[in-house]
């Protein structure tokens, strides 16, 4: 049962093609290893174990019944509770919808089951997706499975966790500033935002409309690569989706190449704030790429300085909007309805109770920033930076196929560090966060540990907006070299639970 | 509450100068929903007609439905608007528990259509310039019902009922530039821009604009300034005043009443006013202790809407004739004087008329039968002429039938209400009542020689001269064959055969 847990999603799903083992089997070795470790990583926040048999079993009946297997059937997967899931609770890691049952599947998760993929259950996440660290979530903290007192990053830090942990091969998350790859980078995972526009967000609960993008979560490029096929593509239920062929990503990962390639590094991303051990594995890496034969190029994009600003307030205003339907009145959480109060006060007792501090933190921001005689100052000059920074990162690909970053920079800080310093968490996603504002494709894999307290070092990918493929060419030739430098994948020197 | 004495309309009208502003939300007959899949159907059972979009739950997302910005580049056309090039939805916030996402998405700033007019005619055929502001387009909110209270307002309730049927059904605001120069019309002013836009929306076939079901709902702003100053004075905004009638009314009310409080010093409040049907009075609304800050921005779930010009110019041309235009055409067509034709409005029988005369009645005729024993029956039902269960084609036939002599009036109207009844079209009524006129000279012969015979007293008077005595045997000829006879030829044949000439 411990191979099958260590297996990546691509020889899983050869395994239980060819017959060497059946979805059942992989999906209780996963239950075992959930069972076995969760109490100590909780990476999840809902464990549906019968859902998950039923699945494996009907993609074990049609594998004897001689029906052809997608690449990824059978395969478990630990899917962020930021996706509905018609049956099973969906929280978002907020009180205020404790209990919430919803009647619908998001597009994400009706693909999954469409390609006979196993959920597992919903893993935890900050609050609405606020955060860098998975703290925020109210229903306590995930510890990062390299350091069960290190966060696993955020806000997508159960499904990275998980990856991490061997609960699961294949995850999901969303990125809106950087929540799949900053908490790929601090647990040696890889993770990737897509394109904005590729992923479906039908039934994805909103966080921020326009920077709020799906993605797959794995331990290799391929399997991620695997993931992002099967969830990409055009849905006409989100009007914000695109309607063109999904690049060929897996076809990139199994070729990973990059020579000749011209790869940018963002000089804005690095001085102070950057832990030494990042910068020098970070280095590192740009001097692997060199020998791989790729062209390296510094490049600057000066309006990057002002992204962390843009940030939050273009994120704050939209998740102000987006999250007062919470009022109490339709599905969630209602407090103070015993008969004598006012709608007004229901709602407001509601969401007193029903929301942390981050959320009410940043609803509060948005609110102001929004508000008449202050919307110009505010979202308006957010919003020209924005375009600066898209201008930018258009200049930049002008001289190079790909630019690359540290991911975050520094590797997982101790649970409660920065709790109650909103601004030193901010920067946890300084360097992801142009991406989103600009809505191209990035990646984080692992590219060592940083020597000073041997915890993983992320090296983030930058591609064109529909040129995701680029990720996983330079991805997979940046995992192969360093694991044939390493011996074996860098996840293997994590302590075992 | 302090009530103000009103000042009468006519010392209003010496003193002050009214501008008014008319802001005017039309239902989208379209089958979906803006935003949606979720039928618009009415009378569904409360909350049927709802999804996850509609219903704002977490994750949803909106998809525009294609035929509601068809309509309302339809209306802009019509409204002789500029089409947006390029336009977004903005999402416009504000918490109210019937509407499920506490935002209502809408247009803000860059609105489908703008800086348009529209041409309306008085009573006295004087044609009026409306200018039209914007159109832009947005949703519905659901619907609260407050119970337990005795105005069924929710000052009072016990509790409240919501329905999301109506939450996310496309909505278009049209919105009036400040209208001036109307001077003591203002009110009729009002009530002919609103006729005229909802006969505009019908015949562009984009909603039914049903005032009474609420497809068309209108507000009135008004304020008033001295004769000769150029600056707008503060305006009332009097919400949902839904018939013709009431926005002469309100119109007209708040002109007396902003007259009233000005002249004797006071300042008119910026305030929202209910308007009250029984006595066209209006009252304040719930004061707002600060402006309600509603936070647009730019809809970031939407892409924008960028109608291409070959697509407008194709709207354009497949645009109908005016009301107005059509409504001059075919009253000259039809020879009827400018109150008539407005009667006739006011019916809602134009179209039904036109139908009738398409299916071969004479236009005299059809405006007869719909503007009489239809608008008669139709008024007792309380319902309207196009509801009633008679076609436009069978109204022809019955005309046509009065035309060849099979039917006279009387059995015309016999037929009429056997076809109302549900008897059948109109020949199978009056073959069914055995309505028709008895012209078959045998039997009317036999019946004749009858009514002599029974009546040789009366016989013998018309024999010596007293033809005026001949009424009582076309009387009595009449009372045989059940009214079936046509009464001139029974008096013929009586003569006829006592030898009397006529």
């Amino acid at each position: 049962m411990a191979d099958l847990i260590k297996l990546t999603a691509a020889e899983t799903a050869a395994k239980i093609a060819a017959g060497e083992v059946t979805a059942v089997e992989v999906t209780e070795a996963h239950l075992a290893r959930i069972e076995a470790v969760d109490e100590k990583v909780h990476a999840f926040l809902h464990v549906d174990r019968e859902g998950a048999l039923a699945q494996a079993r009907a993609v074990d009946a049609k594998r004897e019944r001689g029906e052809k297997l997608g690449p990824l059937a059978g395969v478990p997967l630990a899917l962020k509770d930021i996706f509905t899931t018609e049956g099973i609770p969906t929280t978002v890691g907020s009180k205020i919808l404790e209990g919430w049952i919803p009647p619908y599947d998001a597009t994400v998760t009706k693909r999954l089951k469409a390609a006979d993929v196993v959920i597992l259950g919903k893993t935890n996440m900050d609050e609405f997706a606020m955060g860098s660290s998975t703290e925020n979530s109210a229903y306590g903290p995930t510890g990062n499975p390299w350091d069960l007192t290190r966060i696993p990053g955020g806000s997508g830090g159960g499904s990275s966790a998980a990856l991490a942990a061997y609960e699961a091969p294949l995850a999901i998350g969303t990125d809106t500033g950087g929540s799949i790859r900053q908490p790929a980078a601090v647990t040696g995972t890889v993770g990737v935002k897509p394109t904005y526009g590729a992923v479906s967000r039908y039934g994805m609960v909103a966080f921020s409309s326009s920077l709020d993008q799906g993605g797959p979560c794995a331990r290799t490029v391929l399997d991620a690569a695997l993931l992002h096929e099967a969830i990409a593509g055009h849905d006409e239920l989100d009007s914000t989706s695109i309607d063109a062929p999904v690049p060929p990503v897996v076809e990139a990962a199994r070729n990973g190449d990059v020579k000749g390639m011209r790869v940018g590094v963002v000089k804005e991303f690095s001085g102070e704030g950057y832990q030494a051990g990042v910068m020098q594995r970070f280095n590192e890496s740009v001097e692997l790429l060199r020998e791989l034969g790729a062209e390296i190029v510094e490049i600057s994009c000066p309006s990057f300085d002002l992204a962390l600003s843009a940030y939050y307030l273009i994120a704050p205003s939209e998740c102000s909007s987006n999250l007062a339907r919470f009022d109490a009145m339709r599905y969630g959480l209602r407090v103070g309805d015993d008969g004598t109060r006012s709608a007004e006060d229901v709602t407001a007792l509601t969401r007193e109770a029903g929301f942390g501090p981050e959320v009410k933190r940043r609803v509060m921001l948005g609110t102001y920033a929004l508000s008449s005689g202050y919307y110009d100052a505010y979202y308006g000059s957010a919003q020209k930076v924005r375009t600066l920074i898209t201008q930018d990162f258009e200049k930049a690909f002008e001289q190079v196929d790909v630019l690359i970053s540290p991911t975050t920079p520094t590797t997982a800080f101790p649970i409660g560090e920065r709790a109650d310093d909103p601004m030193a968490m901010y920067l946890a996603d300084l360097c992801t966060i142009p991406t989103n504002l600009a809505g191209n494709a990035a990646m984080s894999l692992p590219c060592g540990l940083a020597p000073e307290d041997g915890l993983p070092v992320g090296l983030q990918i930058i591609a064109p907006a529909m040129a995701d493929d680029r990720l996983y060419k330079v991805g997979a030739a940046v995992e192969a070299a360093f694991t044939a430098r390493w011996g074996h994948p860098l996840l293997e020197e994590a302590p075992s639970l | 509450m302090t009530v103000t004495e009103l000042v009468s309309y006519e010392d209003a009208l010496t003193t002050y100068d009214p501008v008014m502003g008319l802001e005017v939300h039309v239902e989208l007959g379209t089958k979906t929903k803006m935003f949606c899949g979720c039928s618009t159907s009415l009378g569904a059972d409360a909350n049927s007609q709802t999804c996850p979009t509609c219903l704002g739950m977490p994750g949803s997302l909106p998809v525009v439905n294609a035929v509601g910005v068809e309509s309302a580049v339809k209306i802009g056309l019509a409204l002789n608007c500029s089409i947006a090039e390029w336009c977004r939805f903005a999402r416009k916030n504000y918490f109210y528990p019937d509407m499920p996402k506490n935002f209502q998405t809408s247009q803000y700033d860059e609105p489908i259509a703008f800086d348009g007019y529209l041409d309306v005619q008085l009573e006295d055929g004087e044609i009026f310039r409306v200018e039209i502001e914007r159109a832009h387009m947005e949703e519905d909110t659901g619907k609260s019902t407050h119970v337990g209270g005795a105005t069924g307002r929710i000052h009072g309730a016990s509790h409240s009922l919501l329905d999301y049927n109506r939450a996310g059904i496309p909505l278009i605001e049209i919105v009036t530039k400040p209208i001036q120069g109307a001077g003591e019309r203002a009110p009729e002013v009002a009530k002919a821009y609103v006729a005229e836009l909802r006969e505009l929306i019908k015949a562009l076939g984009v909603s039914e604009a049903r005032m009474e079901m609420g497809q068309m709902r209108c507000d009135v702003n008004l304020s008033l300034r001295p004769k000769g100053v150029e600056k707008f004075g503060t305006r009332s905004e009097t919400k949902n005043v839904n018939s013709l009638r009431s926005v002469e009314r309100a119109a007209r009310f708040e002109i007396q009443r902003h007259a009233a409080v000005l002249s004797s010093g006071g300042t008119i409040v910026q305030e929202t006013r209910h308007f009250h049907e029984e006595d066209g009075s209006t009252t304040p609304g719930r004061i707002k202790e600060e402006a309600e800050d509603y936070r647009y921005f730019p809809e970031p779930d939407l892409v924008p809407v960028a109608p291409s010009r070959e697509w407008v110019e194709e709207l354009r041309k497949g645009l109908p004739e005016l009301p107005r235009v059509r409504r001059n055409r075919l009253r000259e067509e039809w020879g009827v004087s400018e109150h008539d034709m407005q009667s006739i409005l006011n019916a809602g029988a134009v179209d039904l008329i036109v139908a009738t005369t398409e299916a071969g009645a004479d236009s005299a005729a059809a405006r007869k039968w719909w503007m009489g024993e239809l608008a008669r029956r139709a008024n007792e039902d309380g319902t309207d002429l196009a509801a009633l269960a008679i076609t436009p084609e069978q109204v022809a036939r019955v005309a046509a039938l009065v035309a060849e002599g099979s039917l006279n009036d009387k059995l015309a109207r016999q037929t009429i209400e056997g076809v109302l009844a549900g008897e059948g079209d109109p020949d199978t009524v009056v073959e069914k009542r055995g309505l028709k006129v008895v012209s078959d000279e045998g039997a009317l012969g036999k019946a004749v020689d009858e009514a002599i015979e029974s009546n040789a007293a009366i016989a013998d008077k018309i024999r010596g001269g007293k033809v005026a005595a001949a009424g009582a045997l076309v009387g009595a000829v009449m009372k045989a064959t059940r009214g079936q006879a046509d009464a001139a030829r029974v008096r013929e044949l009586i003569l006829e055969k006592l030898g009397v000439e006529g």
